[in-house]
């Protein structure tokens, strides 16, 4: 089986973070993925109006290189690339007619009908890797570390497209628990984040914003763990007018679930780019003084 | 004097070929019709379209440079009959075929960014700011497929979307700003203006800078060369000529790095 890795742009530019910690945990885990050679932007989100096909075609052109690849899947770490490629596959299986269309239009390509899976790389560790296996590779298990997971919209909504069954998801949970921490549930860790609704809307993404990280840390968290660059700025980079506005009552650390993974196999800190997350998340990491680790932390 | 001029063509009229880029037919030599803006020409087949156009009483003030393939001045789209398909080309590299239709787009409307290299700051949000319509590409590749050079547009164009602007700087390298990708994009992207400031800041900013040149440069400035340059730009020819068959040569095959010059105080 040959799985391509499919990067997005943010991945590449405002959230290192992200892609740094999990290519050296996929390295560490002794995983074979190799970065598709040539892709374009997802599409950043998925069309929903039925006769704006043009809007797929850049999700369809990646699955297309994937192929080419020869890839039986296509991993990706950002929430919202695995929501636009998966959807756009979908489409390509399902739709006859779309496909033809959107196939004709793009007559440089091979034609495409959903030859490849998107997998996101939370199922990639669990069913692929597997927890028993994980959790053998574990060096600094996250003791004392209080996480809540925050799933957002994109990995779980629409249900055909939800990394796990429609319900109460547990992925996450299941994920942090192999690495040791102590997972705290909260109600609003399926709220969406505010998307783009930050530009067009900000004072509705401010306020479910707020929700969801009061929700966290009024259950017993010390932060949130995402998995999307969008989620990551609405939730971390504007916690700065969030509290200049009396709508949230103390920093909250947050953590891409890449970082944790990468600290908890015993990497260090220096490949989790912690320069990129809010100063707050990495001096509570090094307040739990894990061994091996606490120093590089904040490198 | 050219071949068509010799050929003899009153014994074999129908053998007759017109030969290479040249407009002045042999008798009897066969022409195609080609299009220009709807109306049709016969040309001589073996013409490139700046020729065939030229040939066909056209004249170019403008829509022509370099006629070499490299100016971007003649960008030209075309359709072939019963063929769904544009296609692009420069007028002075592309040979006409019969029942080609031709339209020139020696310019295309692309608004260029102002900036100042110098106080630029070398990263992709700077690029992104100057050109915040990047992001309105849809991957839809209308621009690679109108690039006469095959320059591989959307793939520069993701990178850039990705922050990498040394690989944005060199597939873009090709590129002679015709325009051709900007008329074809459904963004409404300027992307050969981005792109030539991705090579600029890649230039300016990333790409490592050779020692030697800087200091073969310092030391042209402090005149090193001035009094060499002066004494040979007043010789005669016949000093010139002498001094040029009596320079120190390296000999044919000589193996790398044996030869020097006795003189080496311009070295």
């Amino acid at each position: 089986m040959k799985i391509s890795y499919y990067p997005g742009c943010t991945l590449k530019t405002k959230a290192k973070n992200l892609e740094d910690a999990a290519l050296a945990s996929m390295a560490a885990l002794e995983v074979d993925f190799e970065e598709l050679p040539r892709w374009n932007c997802c599409g950043a989100v998925h069309s929903l109006a039925d006769d704006d096909l043009i809007h797929h075609v850049a999700p369809v052109r990646d699955l297309i290189r994937a192929m080419e690849r020869g890839s039986d899947k296509v991993v990706t770490l950002c929430s919202m690339c695995y929501n636009t490629l998966a959807r756009a596959n979908l489409l390509m299986r399902d739709d006859e007619v779309k496909r033809k269309t959107i196939n004709d239009f793009m007559d440089e390509e091979k034609d495409y009908h959903g030859e490849v899976e998107v997998v996101h790389f939370l199922n990639f560790l669990r069913d692929e890797v597997g927890w028993d296996k994980l959790r053998s590779k574990i060096k600094v298990p996250l003791e004392g570390l209080k996480l809540a997971p925050y799933y957002g919209c994109t990995l779980l909504r629409p249900k055909n497209v939800s990394i796990e069954p429609p319900g109460h998801p547990k992925i996450f949970r299941e994920f942090l628990e192999v690495l040791g921490a102590r997972v705290i549930d909260f109600a609003a860790s399926t709220l969406c984040c505010g998307s783009y609704q930050i530009l067009a809307n900000p004072e509705a993404a401010e306020t479910v914003a707020a929700t969801i990280l009061e929700g966290g840390i009024n259950s017993g968290a010390e932060a949130l763990v995402l998995s999307c660059p969008l989620c990551e700025f609405n939730l971390s980079k504007k916690q700065g007018d969030l509290l200049q506005k009396n709508m949230l009552s103390q920093e909250v650390p947050t953590y891409y679930f890449t970082q944790l993974l990468a600290i908890a196999l015993g990497l260090g800190g220096e490949v989790c780019r912690f320069d990129l997350n809010d100063k707050i998340s990495a001096e509570l990491l090094k307040s739990k003084s894990l061994p091996s680790c606490d120093q590089a932390i904040l490198t | 004097m050219s071949d068509a001029q010799t050929a003899p063509a009153k014994s074999t009229p129908a053998q007759q070929v017109a030969t290479g880029d040249r407009a002045i037919l042999p008798e009897g030599a066969k022409t195609i019709p080609i299009y220009v803006m709807g109306k049709k020409y016969e040309v001589p087949e073996t013409l490139t379209i700046m020729k065939a156009m030229e040939f066909a009483g056209f004249k170019f003030l403008r829509g022509c440079g370099c006629r070499g393939g490299i100016c971007g001045a003649c960008p030209t789209v075309y359709r072939k009959e019963g063929d769904y398909k544009l296609h692009f080309g420069l007028a002075c590299q592309t040979v006409v075929e019969p029942n080609m239709y031709l339209a020139q787009i020696p310019f295309y409307p692309a608004n260029r960014a102002g900036y100042s290299l110098d106080e630029i700051e070398p990263t992709a949000e700077a690029i992104f700011a100057l050109y915040p319509e990047l992001f309105r590409c849809v991957a839809c590749n209308n621009c690679t497929k109108a690039c006469p050079m095959g320059v591989q547009v959307l793939d520069y164009i993701s990178a850039l979307k990705q922050g990498d602007i040394a690989k944005a700087a060199k597939l873009s390298f090709d590129c002679i700003q015709c325009g051709l990708c900007a008329s074809r994009c459904m963004g409404e992207l300027p992307q050969y203006h981005i792109a030539q400031l991705a090579r600029r800041i890649y230039g300016k900013y990333i790409q490592p800078h050779a020692d030697h040149l800087a200091k073969r440069v310092a030391e042209i400035e402090s005149g090193k060369y001035d009094e060499i340059l002066g004494k040979l730009t007043e010789m005669s020819k016949d000093e010139l000529a002498k001094l040029y068959k009596e320079r120190e040569r390296e000999p044919d095959l000589a193996p790398l790095g044996t030869w020097m010059p006795q003189d080496t105080q311009y070295l």
